[in-house]
């Protein structure tokens, strides 16, 4: 394997220090001159129609500069995918969910504003509240959006070779049904954002967001402004995982209240409101049925899905496919029908979320493989690896495993929990289980159909040479993209990453999609990665004017020139750099010229350095409709085993040890991939385990706080083996691909198996509660 | 009514006129503009807002600023000695430790606060004096390893 200098090693991170000091800036701790604080009126009903609002107290309110309803905002329609843009920023015939935006205040003060904000009356004829499938199904139900009869608010149909067919081949035919429970995102920073409209009519949002792109165009639409005149800036973001990924109501309020009252605009969510406006992972129902040759061959599998999306579409058109298409891997899987209903309900609205749409059909399908691989009499590992794709194989829904190092993944986490001489060999109430999965490295095409490149990057050297400004729109949001990204530039520009400076996450700094779909290593880092080229080459040519050796000659690593057929004399060049900076302690010695002086000489030939890189996926597969969702350039994959206890008197489990493999093709930085495995991981515990976002009957969420609603604890995570596998993967920068979103997938059914393997029960309702555990345990015992 | 009040934050002592409802969280950042305490939900859950009051870790959005008239606060602002960085600050930058780093100063205030009380504590120990800090990021696993090499380095 090639060495590397900055890449595949354990640096720290490019924010830490700022953030272990405190000084690292999230957007509530910004503020501006005379800034006022906007407060948002909230529907406290599930379903009604508005039949009028009075915001007369609220404008009287002393220190109240603005109120805002759709009389001022318009109506214009907005959302993620241009084809069910289905959202207002502010309702103005009906509310849809406890939570729907109807009303913003901006006031001198946070409590004045929101007084103002109690002090709007509003009249509502209540409607038929539907707050689950069902009754949203039901024949004559009220139709929450008018253009959407029977509350359908996506359908999805497939089928990749005949099922039906191939079940006529099978020995053993299962069908199983699974469901996961309405998560929540559970970030430590609530979403807020400050807006700027200044005198020249250009606006600027801070906000804490995964995709400052998208927000813009958003904004800018719904606003009716230019592109050009909007600016999103990211500052440090607490944490995403999906929700974060869309525009929301309360930034297109800010930024309208500032465009009106001139004056900066500063709006937060309290925790309460995270809950309400969620966008986070929906609830799945599925039913697998899955036929299998008697030698343990996958052949066929029959999905279908229905999906609680809440009140609008957000990321849900994407979730309904993926919830299909993500099943087509890692196995050989011939014949794969997929039927999908995501369907609207009054609640609020679900997205995207690590593992997006994939995560609870895996944990089910997973579990059913399981008890297949049990009917079989196979040992759930050997199973997994008959079956197993490997590097080249194509899925039936087209999708090019370019790099897989599935098989690697499973042997990995077989050998590093020692699962020959656990499976089977447990004590009663202790088990183990695996699982593995799949996820994309960046959505193939972006959420509306455009050309645009998916990722750009500018290096611009700084005049001195000393400097390397990276600039990227990418979205830093804790996964360490900044960090991924510096060290991707200075690998390639051949400089160490303490002489990288990364700004990101600012729409002017170029084009990016942001952080969502596990893509900003593969695909920010490409277009990095030929920024960082194009400014070398730059640098070499400036040099082989002056030295008289060919580009192709020479090379930059390590911080210093290389020249590979024999050193010529650049004393000239030294003394030049060392007369500009008289004075100056560090100047350039030794036996190899710097980039340093290489950058200055091109800067004084050349003017400023800059370098481009932009960066779109190839040609990819798939012609079918609905391919757009699951193609992309390359795929992580990830294999888990869990080893759990079960106290048979209560049901309650305990995850005693989790290895873990994933596939991230190579790792850029090593500590950051076990991070990103080790949250993935607790996040995907507390699925399986405790979070459920509940309601009362009125659709009011019941659970609307971190205590109530519970993620896990330093108390509740194992500590992780984790296993790197790297497949080189040709699409990726430096062969790199996913592992931030992929790690999540097999976590869930692989403690559903462990709990299976102690204690003999089958869980198809998330969470695994001891309750839940207990019931399961007594069922068992009466048959 | 506001109440004037004093508090030595970080060994320096401010005087400060607040209003009865106000929380210490709020005093610190909006008052103080010391931003470094984050508040992740106002209600005790998470221990974003974690800061060490009269030697304990308290959550500063449960204690009312008036509540801590006259007592010795530390925040996030006041672990470092200058550029030197605490051992525990040092092991979070370099074990990976930190993500998003919205938990991360009130995490590294109740692990420096466990030290003090116990310099050697065993994994479990450190697991619960953190258990009142929400991360949802790491996985908890490079944290407890970083306050256990704190610990390591802090013994010479």
């Amino acid at each position: 394997m090639k060495a590397y200098n900055v890449i595949n090693t354990r640096l720290p991170r490019v924010d830490a220090r700022a953030k272990a000091t405190g000084d690292a800036r999230y957007t509530a701790d910004l503020s501006m001159p005379n800034m006022l604080y906007g407060a948002m009126l909230q529907s406290p009903l599930a379903h009604a129609k508005i039949l009028n609002i009075d915001v007369t107290a609220a404008k009287k309110l002393p220190g109240v500069r603005d109120v805002v309803t759709w009389k001022e905002a318009g109506l214009v329609k907005y959302g993620v995918s241009p084809a069910r843009y289905d959202e207002q920023v502010f309702c103005s015939d009906k509310v849809r969910y406890v939570g729907d935006e109807i009303a913003a205040v901006a006031a001198v003060d946070l409590e004045t504003a929101m007084e103002a904000v109690s002090l709007i009356k509003v009249d509502y004829e209540e409607l038929p509240v539907l707050l689950d499938i069902e009754s949203a199904m039901a024949e004559g139900a009220i139709a929450i959006h008018e253009d959407f009869p029977g509350n359908v608010s996506a359908e999805v149909h497939q089928e990749f070779g005949n099922f039906e067919e191939a079940l006529k081949e099978c020995d053993i035919v299962r069908t199983d049904r699974f469901t996961n429970k309405r998560q929540d995102g559970g970030f430590l920073e609530p979403q807020a954002c400050l807006a700027q409209y200044d005198l020249n009519g250009n606006l600027t949002l801070w906000s804490s967001t995964q995709s400052v792109h998208y927000v813009q165009r958003s904004i800018a639409m719904v606003l009716g402004l230019p592109v050009g005149k909007v600016r999103v800036v990211k500052p440090y973001v607490g944490g995403g995982f999906g929700p974060k990924a869309a525009v929301n109501a309360m930034e297109i309020a800010a930024c309208l209240m500032s465009k009106r009252t001139g004056r900066p605009v500063k709006m937060l969510f309290s925790r309460e409101q995270v809950f309400l406006h969620s966008r986070a992972r929906h609830q799945f129902f599925h039913e697998f049925t899955t036929g299998v040759k008697k030698d343990g061959t996958i052949m066929a599998l029959h999905n279908t899905c229905y999906l609680d999306g809440g009140a609008y579409s957000s990321f849900g058109i994407a979730t309904i496919y993926y919830a299909g298409s993500l099943l087509g891997a890692p196995y050989r899987l011939p014949n794969m029908k997929y039927d999908g209903y995501r369907i609207y309900t009054n609640k609020p609205t679900c997205g995207a979320q690590r593992g997006h749409g994939g995560v609870a059909a895996r944990a089910g399908w997973e579990q059913q493989l399981d008890t297949i691989a049990a009917e079989l009499n196979m040992d759930p590992v050997e199973f997994r690896l008959k079956n197993m794709m490997k590097t080249g194989d194509v899925t039936c829904n087209d999708f090019n495993m370019s790099s897989l190092g599935m098989q690697e993944c499973l042997e990995g986490v077989r050998d590093g929990s020692n699962w020959a001489a656990k499976k089977g060999k447990l004590p009663r109430g202790k088990g183990i289980g695996v699982a593995c999965g799949f996820f994309v490295s960046g959505a193939g095409y972006p959420i509306y159909r455009s050309e645009t490149f998916h990722s750009t990057a500018t290096i611009r050297l700084t005049e001195d040479g000393g400097g390397v400004n990276l600039y990227t729109a990418s979205a830093e949001i804790g996964q360490g993209s900044d960090t991924i990204l510096g060290q991707i530039a200075a690998e390639a520009l051949g400089v160490s990453l303490d002489d990288v400076m990364v700004h990101s996450g600012d729409t002017d700094f170029g084009v990016d999609l942001g952080a969502y779909s596990s893509r900003q290593t593969l695909m920010s880092g490409h277009a990095v990665k030929m920024a960082a080229e194009d400014t070398k080459r730059q640098v070499l040519e400036a040099l082989s004017e002056q030295l008289g050796v060919t580009v192709g000659d020479m090379d930059i690593a390590g911080g210093v020139v290389i020249f590979k057929k024999g050193k010529p004399d650049f004393s000239r060049l030294r003394t030049l750099y060392i007369k500009e900076h008289r004075g100056w302690e560090d100047q350039p010695s030794g036996a190899e010229l710097t980039f340093r002086e290489a950058a200055r000489v091109a800067f004084i030939t050349r003017g400023v350095i800059i370098g481009n890189g932009a960066y779109k996926p190839g040609e990819l597969g798939g012609k079918y409709k609905g391919a757009a969702v699951g193609t992309s350039p390359a795929y992580g994959c990830s294999a888990q085993v869990v080893e759990v206890t079960v106290d048979e008197q209560t049901g309650k489990v305990t995850i005693d040890a989790m290895t873990d493999a994933h596939d991230c093709g190579f790792a850029i930085n090593r500590t950051n991939v076990e991070g990103q495995m080790q949250g993935s991981l607790s996040m995907g515990l507390g699925e399986a385990l405790f979070e459920e976002v509940r309601f009362d009957a009125k659709g009011r969420v019941a659970n609307a706080s971190l205590g109530e609603y519970r993620i896990p604890t330093a108390l509740d995570m194992p500590n992780v083996k984790t296993v790197i596998i790297e497949s080189d993967e040709p699409n990726g920068p430096f062969g790199a691909k996913e592992v931030g979103e992929g790690a999540i997938m097999p976590t869930i059914p692989a403690i559903l198996n462990a709990i299976y393997d102690a204690v003999g029960v089958r869980i198809n309702e998330l969470p695994v509660t001891s309750e839940r555990l207990f019931a399961a345990m007594k069922e068992k015992q009466k048959k | 009514m506001k109440k004037l009040i004093t508090l030595t934050v970080n060994d320096t002592e401010y005087e400060v006129a607040v209003a009865p409802n106000r929380t210490l969280t709020q005093v610190l950042r909006e008052d103080l503009n010391l931003l470094g305490t984050k508040e992740g939900c106002g209600v005790g859950d998470c221990g974003a807002c974690t800061v060490v009051l009269d030697g304990k870790p308290v959550n500063s959005c449960l204690v009312l600023a008036v509540q801590a008239d006259g007592s010795r606060i530390k925040t996030i602002e006041g672990v470092a000695h200058g550029d030197s960085l605490h051992p525990v600050q040092e092991t979070f930058v370099e074990l990976g430790a930190i993500q998003c780093g919205f938990c991360t100063p009130g995490m590294i205030l109740s692990a420096t606060s466990l030290l003090e009380k116990n310099p050697h504590p065993t994994e479990q120990e450190v697991r619960q004096a953190l258990s009142g800090n929400l991360c949802r990021c790491t996985g908890y696993q490079k944290i407890v390893e970083a306050v256990q090499e704190a610990s390591r380095r802090m013994k010479g």
